[in-house]
């Protein structure tokens, strides 16, 4: 079997999850016998090619005549391009990215057609043109290509899943990573959901990574649930151990958050359980690793509630950093307000860090060693917290069996999963 | 005669260094010491070393009649002592004229006075140490960090033995009242309060980069006054000279010829605090029931304190005092003193342009945790 796979980054030139999930399923499928063609806008020509084969998109000449164009044209929008709709980056590096490439924008329609596009795969200014550009190349690659079955990763890559399946009339499976109400609250780009709606709709099959994605998917997508198959992400496995790095220099335990400080990530929920758990064992401490639009607010609302000798800010933490901080740390939480899956809990308890995670969470469909209480409840997670600080029993358990449980979610199992998807799919259109 | 007294504040704070999470529990060293270095050296050469050979100059020059006075603080001294000691020396030449009488403040250029009056005590007494220590003086003269006063501060300093303050000539209090008097204590009456005349001081400082100001204006200024204003204090940085405000505008000079102009165009005669607070007649109550200070517009206290951020560390800072106190450790002690200089408030101050509060509060906050925990 043969999959055509359109993703927007691929390893190690990643700013965020996307393309560790893309690598870690291309290996999973490799080993369930699937080839996969993995597209992407630009390949830099150092990514592991032993399970996938990388086809990049910027390579890519296209001849347009006219009629294509002014059709193709008829479903490409011009769309101002705000920061809610880049996923996993932070506002300060979204501006920073804006700022650069500013100058490098050219004329929107012209450089779509043009016969050759330089693709810079970043989440930037021009991220429309080329999400426009990428879709044009999708019915052109397909051509050249032969394949069973097309695999598109999150909105950005939809529109290209669609033109390919449009050209080959060979089936298309669309994978919701995170879906707007996910990376926006309530406050949608509107843009970006007709987008995702457009490819749910146009795609024989629907792959979402938890149920928790798959309501939203059903419910404000209004997707026919019979389309729609869960498959929860999996981890690589990792002899990763945290012994070489330093302990805490604090005598007292160190609970830690670790990710984005924005609204979806629910940052507020575990200041206001610090300052509780605080009330009855002042020698806890707490830290807020990352940066995002509320970090200022946080950073208030410790000084008022007047807890600053206990609560600790890192900014952004990256490579070693990360796992220093882990090292330091006794319990993991992640309070997200909706999260279509989470990551980091489970590299926290492939670490041996026991974790408290939201039930707003995809994570928390998939893992048993692991208190779960709801983002809102804000004594259940002091609770939760203090539990796991306080009674070594339970401690002790999560450290162990935690390590045990992820370490058996691999891909390897999760693709085998998506292959039955494939395998569905091509029934379905025959 | 009339009475024109100059009073200049030598500070320099211990800048800290980035003290992050990681370094809690395990590294107890708090400053950045490359920057204290340099800036210390830099204003030595810039200020101090000039600065002290021009107004040892006018000592020889005109004798007892050029008096002034001079306040160290103690993170001033420390970092001359270690980073510029040929400064210190030149400091110590000057004192030993006799012409310059050393004021007595807070050891650490701290915001103690408000936050608890043991601290406070404490504060004055190492001061006094450090000043019969460095300069083998008693200072007699108190003012306090950036000159914040209320009348309970005031009665707490006359209580640790001292009959004169000097503070801001705060328009919010004064009302209608001239700052070219002297005043007392509105608690203690003992307490005699001398006033800085800050449109003059100000005049000096801000407007002298940006407009012509020369000996001339001061002179007239002087004259115009009326004659039964018989006090004007001029109370300013003494890193204004060279470092603030840069040789190349001139004001070395103004300094230069400026005693001379006044002794000789103006019945005023220059003085230093102590010298004249007999002589003179208090003329009324200064009245501060809320405190005040030298800073800002609203010459209130809103630079150090009233902030979230700034109230959590001064409480928490002030939490450890009897702890601090109790544990007679002097690598404590020495922390403990440069962690409360109010530079590190004022760094949290949201008021202002610029700046990085929320950045200086974490860090703050991190060394301060780590402090806390030595104590355990």
């Amino acid at each position: 079997m043969r999959v055509l796979m359109f993703g927007w980054e691929f390893p190690p030139h990643i700013t965020g999850g996307l393309g560790t999930a893309c690598f870690g399923m291309t290996k999973g499928l490799a080993k369930n016998g699937v080839d996969v063609l993995f597209v992407v806008p630009k390949a830099h020509g150092d990514e592991d090619q032993t399970n996938v084969r990388l086809l990049n998109a910027s390579d890519v000449t296209v001849d347009i005549d006219h009629e294509t164009e002014r059709s193709y044209w008829d479903r490409v929008q011009y769309m101002e391009i705000g920061s809610n709709i880049i996923p996993y980056v932070g506002p300060e590096q979204y501006e920073l990215m804006v700022e650069e490439q500013r100058h490098a924008t050219r004329g929107f329609r012209s450089s779509v057609f043009a016969p050759r596009y330089e693709f810079s795969g970043k989440y930037g200014a021009n991220l429309m043109e080329e999400v426009a550009r990428y879709a044009l190349i999708g019915s052109s690659l397909a051509t050249k290509y032969d394949f069973d079955v097309i695999h598109a990763h999150d909105w950005l890559t939809y529109s290209a899943g669609i033109a390919a399946k449009e050209t080959t009339g060979k089936p298309l499976v669309v994978h919701m990573h995170a879906t707007e109400f996910d990376r926006s609250g309530e406050n949608i780009n509107t843009d970006v959901y007709a987008i995702e709606r457009r490819g749910m709709e146009a795609a024989d099959l629907v792959i979402t990574v938890s149920d928790w994605t798959r309501n939203i998917v059903i419910e404000k997508y209004g997707i026919n649930p019979d389309k729609v198959i869960t498959v929860h992400n999996a981890v690589e496995p990792s002899d990763k151990s945290l012994d070489e790095y330093e302990r805490s220099g604090l005598k007292n335990k160190v609970v830690t958050f670790l990710g984005r400080i924005t609204y979806q990530k629910g940052p507020e929920y575990f200041v206001e359980a610090a300052f509780k758990i605080l009330q009855v064992d002042p020698s806890i401490h707490f830290v807020m690793a990352g940066t995002g639009d509320l970090l200022q607010k946080m950073i208030k609302r410790v000084a008022q509630l007047k807890i600053g000798s206990n609560f600790h800010f890192t900014g952004f933490l990256k490579g070693n950093d990360v796992d220093q901080m882990f090292a330091m740390t006794d319990v993991f939480v992640m309070p997200s307000i909706s999260e279509p899956f989470g990551i980091v809990p489970l590299e926290a308890m492939r670490l041996k860090v026991p974790v408290v995670i939201s039930k707003q969470s995809g994570v928390s469909e998939v893992v048993e060693h692991a208190l779960k209480v709801d983002f809102w409840d804000i004594n259940g997670l002091a609770d939760a917290i203090y539990g796991i600080c306080k009674y070594k029993a339970v401690n002790e358990i999560f450290r162990k069996e935690g390590k045990e449980e992820v370490d058996n979610l691999k891909w390897e199992y999760a693709a085998k999963k998506i292959k039955a998807v494939y395998e569905r799919a091509m029934t379905l259109r025959n | 005669m009339r009475n024109l007294c100059f009073y200049f504040q030598v500070h320099q704070p211990y800048r800290l260094r980035t003290y992050r999470f990681f370094d809690i529990g395990k590294r107890h060293f708090y400053y950045d010491d490359y920057n204290n270095r340099i800036t210390m050296q830099r204003v030595a050469e810039r200020c101090y070393l000039p600065m002290n050979q021009l107004m040892l100059k006018k000592i020889e020059e005109l004798g007892n009649k050029m008096k002034f006075a001079i306040s160290f603080s103690g993170p001033a001294i420390e970092q001359m002592e270690v980073y510029a000691p040929y400064a210190l020396e030149s400091f110590k030449k000057l004192v030993a004229t006799g012409n310059v009488e050393v004021l007595a403040e807070t050891y650490s250029h701290s915001v103690a006075s408000l936050m608890n009056k043991d601290a406070f005590k404490m504060e004055v007494a190492d001061h006094k140490r450090l000043m019969k220590e460095i300069f083998n003086v008693r200072p007699k003269t108190f003012h306090n960090t950036e000159l914040i006063y209320s009348n309970e501060i005031g009665a707490d300093v006359a209580e640790m033995g001292f009959d004169l303050i000097l503070t801001e000539g705060a328009k919010h209090v004064l009302g209608w009242k001239s700052p070219n008097y002297l005043y007392v204590n509105a608690i203690n009456p003992k307490l005699k309060v001398m006033l800085r005349n800050w449109k003059i001081s100000d005049e000096i400082t801000l407007r002298f980069s940006h407009q012509s100001y020369t000996v001339d204006d001061f002179v007239n200024w002087l004259n115009s006054l009326p004659e039964e204003e018989e006090l004007v204090n001029i109370f300013i940085d003494y890193e204004t000279f060279g470092e603030a405000l840069d040789a190349s505008t001139g004001i070395f000079d103004f300094m230069r010829y400026l005693p001379d102009a006044v002794l000789r165009k103006t019945d005023f005669q220059l003085v230093t605090p102590h010298q004249i607070v007999d002589k003179l007649q208090p003329t009324g109550v200064f009245d501060a029931p809320i405190p005040l200070s030298c800073q800002d517009e609203e010459r209130d206290l809103s630079n150090w304190m009233g902030n979230d951020m700034q109230d959590d560390a001064l409480a928490t800072l002030y939490g450890c005092f009897k702890k601090v106190k109790a544990s007679k450790d002097e690598e404590l002690m020495r922390d403990w003193r440069a962690l409360q200089a109010a530079e590190n408030f004022s760094a949290m101050c949201t008021k202002h342009q610029g700046g990085t509060p929320y950045d200086y509060y974490i860090n703050y906050m991190n060394i301060l945790t780590d402090f806390i925990n030595r104590m355990k």
